[in-house]
């Protein structure tokens, strides 16, 4: 198989397989892959963007606990009727990956939406508390 | 997808009906060897066929449809497009894994594609590529007349 020059790193190509925490067995034989990111901030919040290629927005679960943001998706594997692989670089699998996120995001804020197999959550930052201090005297 | 083993049909044309069974081997020797023989090649494919043509599937998230250049020639697949860089305005990147950039694949087939029924379709972040066989290039039944 031949192919024209790209610009794209040779570690792009490839899913990378999702490290298992410690102290935890899985139970599916199922591959789970790390979701590559890109993570963006500017003054009012914080952009991750995760590619999730073959997931449907409804099998998307984010779930946000103490300080720690965590992605978990179901790719729909579906082999085509009537063909047979003669030729396979990638596999389906689900995908799962945490974050440690600052204590200025308003949790209650956070949005998320699904678009052609990417996933994009939205951290907006808490308002700046600022108080000022009368000194009396 | 025989790729470089397509030399072998001109030098030494009674290998032709070996072909297929010869390019199975090399795909599970590549699958035994990937970490040595992964390419750089993007979008990663899978190719499907059955008697009629082949499916091929490529995981290519974020590429809308309109942004994704599909061609066929004779027996050859061109994917091209671009992965749409993040707006600027979500500020200074603080991690960068996603592909960015210009990518083009060509894919290779052992048989004629008979361009006006490909069909193509992007779901989920997944492109679906429909490839019918030729007529002309599907084997014919002969039947022998005579008493």
């Amino acid at each position: 198989m031949s192919s024209t020059p790209n610009e794209l790193s040779p570690d792009k190509s490839r899913k990378e397989v999702a490290p298992t925490p410690e102290g935890v067995e899985r139970m599916e034989t199922r591959a789970v892959y790390t979701p590559r990111v890109d993570i963006h901030e500017n003054d009012q919040a914080i952009t991750l963007i995760a590619d999730l290629p073959g997931v449907d927005r409804s099998d998307v679960d984010i779930m946000l606990e103490k300080n720690t943001l965590t992605l978990r998706a179901k790719a729909v594997a579906k082999a085509p009727e009537g063909y047979s692989l003669a030729h396979g670089e990638y596999e389906t699998g689900d995908f799962e990956r945490s974050f440690t996120v600052s204590e200025d995001v308003d949790p209650d804020a956070i949005a998320a939406e699904v678009r052609d197999g990417v996933l994009t959550v939205t951290l907006p930052k808490r308002a700046p508390r600022t108080r000022r201090i009368n000194i009396g005297g | 997808m025989y790729g470089n083993l397509n030399w072998m049909r001109q030098d030494l044309p009674w290998m032709g009906p070996l072909l297929p069974e010869m390019a199975r081997l090399r795909d599970q020797m590549d699958r035994v060897f990937r970490r040595r023989t992964a390419s750089a090649e993007h979008p990663p494919v899978n190719v499907w066929t059955n008697a009629d043509g082949a499916l091929v599937t490529a995981e290519l998230p974020g590429i809308p449809a309109d942004k994704l250049d599909i061609s066929v020639s004779g027996s050859t697949l061109t994917l091209r497009g671009e992965c749409p860089a993040p707006a600027e305005a979500l500020g200074a990147a603080h991690r960068r894994e996603r592909a960015r950039g210009r990518f083009g694949r060509t894919l290779d087939f052992p048989f004629q594609i008979d361009s006006a029924k490909v069909e193509a379709r992007c779901e989920r972040g997944i492109v679906t590529i429909r490839l019918p066989r030729a007529d002309s290039d599907k084997p014919r039944k002969i039947t022998v007349s005579g008493a």
